[in-house]
């Protein structure tokens, strides 16, 4: 059985239905991407897969071992996070919470998994220094080890990517390879960034306002719902004939600035 | 002004000095640990309304002739408990609804107590009057906050994690409604403690500026909380102290005291980045 079989989802946002009929699973092993535009629900979707929402309609079961509480989430980050006076070592020490039931306080098993989670994303010289002072990337690497810590199975990525730089998001993308294949951590990451999806995902799961599409990447780019998603994110990167969108800047033929 | 040998009789040292002592570092204690919460979560608010809706029922226990204390703590809970499903779901948002329901709590509770005319009486607990308070408020006061404070150390790691990330907290499975019902009713009975002895109107003051202060100048969650117990403990002592000298009410003392700390601090914390960012 699956990690998550969703069959026949409808999701609703407020009073407004954003989906319907979604049908998809996550096997252990993949590296499925969610992607799809603004307001087509996935930021209702992450809710139901934790569980924060029940579903409208149809059915979202987890299969194959994995228990509601062994998702790792990494969520948006918020504005009370960025000010909030916290150590590393504190941050990622809460991740190990959902694994000790009624135990009051951490336990040396908790603060060994915390510790070996920190030097697995290579974060363990941080252990001190205060969250708020980090830079995004050092940020989204602290919340990623608090993940870990709560999973060895299942990491739930929500836009990991917002406010990143390219080079950070590139690093990102490698650490995110690493915990995939060299500790066979499933990962499913909702994104706005659909070429680096289907670079490194193995399934894509696009959920549009008419038309979904679930299967493997190969499969996404011959799609019509991929190419076309696809092709407008290029066009709009290299489009020769449409208008400049800084006018005052000339364009060459090959797309290179000229100043 | 007062000399302190003058104030300080063996006799007022062990029948009002002592006990107020007592119950002041109690409930200096617990409200700079839930201060710090409620700070970091962005609810300064409700504390300031729990000390209105605390006032209100005061004022209508007193005019029906009730226990005051014992009435007003459940109402507070109870209150405590209304304001966070408020501020969940409410359409206003949350500072409004906090605002409409603790000034309505408010203005009953001033309606009764005119009714009756018991301005006086009622007036004690507006400004606090710790050097007024009964072997038994003492006592209970100082049970009530042993248990807050035994409370918040048993569920220490859990209310981190639910200050820092709501979302993450419920997604690994952990009862988000449970803990922030818990640091309400905590806060609840710490606003009533703190009423006796502060005054309604400055209670909430006493919760947010240790929090703030220690903010300013501590990175880590555990030396912010330990900081800001630190900072409440010493200016509630520093301003009993001045308000014993100079005959002043002891919370807008302590309050003063506080004010100035935060002051110090804010001005530790902007020489700190500033030399920081030139290197």
């Amino acid at each position: 059985m699956a990690y998550i079989t969703c069959k026949d989802l409808t999701l609703r946002y407020e009073a407004l239905t954003v989906q319907e009929h979604l049908s998809f699973t996550v096997e252990k092993g993949d590296y499925l991407c969610i992607v799809g535009e603004n307001g087509s629900g996935k930021s209702t979707l992450v809710k139901c897969l934790l569980g924060l929402k029940s579903a409208d309609a149809g059915t979202l079961s987890l299969g194959d071992g994995l228990k509601r509480n062994e998702i790792g989430y990494l969520p948006q980050q918020s504005q009370i996070q960025r000010s909030f006076p916290a150590s590393v070592e504190e941050v990622v020490r809460s991740g190990c919470l959902n694994s000790h039931g009624i135990h009051p306080f951490y336990t040396k098993a908790d603060k060994a998994r915390a510790a070996e989670q920190m030097a697995r994303l290579n974060i363990t010289a941080l252990a001190d220094r205060c969250y708020r002072e980090l830079s995004g990337g050092q940020q989204q690497r602290v919340l990623l080890a608090r993940a870990l810590c709560a999973t060895g199975k299942l990491l739930l990525l929500d836009e990991p990517l917002t406010g990143l730089d390219p080079l950070v998001a590139s690093e990102l993308y490698g650490i995110l390879r690493h915990i995939h294949e060299d500790h066979g951590i499933t990962v499913v990451m909702v994104t706005h960034d659909v070429e680096n999806a289907v670079r490194y995902a193995s399934s894509i799961l696009h959920i549009g306002k008419d038309e979904s599409f679930f299967g493997s990447v190969a499969a996404y780019r011959e799609s019509p719902v991929g190419q076309r998603f696809l092709g407008e994110r290029l066009q709009q990167e290299h489009c020769n004939d449409c208008e400049p969108r800084f006018p005052h800047i000339p364009i060459d033929t090959e797309g290179s600035v000229q100043a | 002004m007062n000399s302190l040998s003058e104030i300080l009789t063996p006799e007022f040292l062990s029948v009002i000095l002592l006990p107020a002592l007592i119950a002041g570092i109690a409930v200096s204690l617990c409200a700079s640990l839930l201060g710090v919460s409620l700070v970091l979560k962005r609810c300064s608010m409700i504390g300031d309304g729990l000390s209105h809706v605390g006032y209100g029922t005061l004022c209508i226990a007193i005019a029906l002739g009730w226990a005051p204390m014992q009435v007003t703590i459940p109402v507070v809970i109870l209150a405590a408990y209304i304001l966070l499903r408020l501020s969940e779901n409410s359409r206003l948002g949350g500072d409004t609804a906090i605002a409409l329901f603790s000034t309505s709590a408010l203005a009953l509770g001033i309606f009764a107590s005119s009714k009756a005319n018991l301005t006086t009486d009622v007036s004690h607990y507006m400004f606090g009057s710790i050097l007024a308070m009964t072997k038994g408020d003492v006592i209970f006061s100082a049970v009530l906050s042993v248990c807050v404070l035994l409370t918040y150390l048993l569920f220490y790691d859990k209310i981190f994690a639910v200050t820092f990330d709501e979302s993450f907290a419920r997604a690994t499975g952990l009862n988000v409604r449970f803990y922030n019902l818990l640091i309400a009713v905590l806060t609840a009975v710490t606003v009533v403690l703190g009423m006796m002895m502060m005054g309604a109107l400055l209670i909430s003051s006493l919760m947010i500026f240790p929090a703030v202060t220690a903010m300013r100048l501590c990175k880590r969650f555990r030396t912010v909380v330990l900081t800001a117990v630190a900072v409440s403990v010493s200016c509630f002592l520093i301003g009993l102290l001045l308000s014993l000298l100079t005959d002043t009410a002891v919370g807008a003392s302590v309050i003063l005291v506080n004010l100035a700390v935060f002051a110090v601090s804010s001005l530790i914390a902007g020489i700190r980045s500033r030399t920081g960012r030139k290197k």
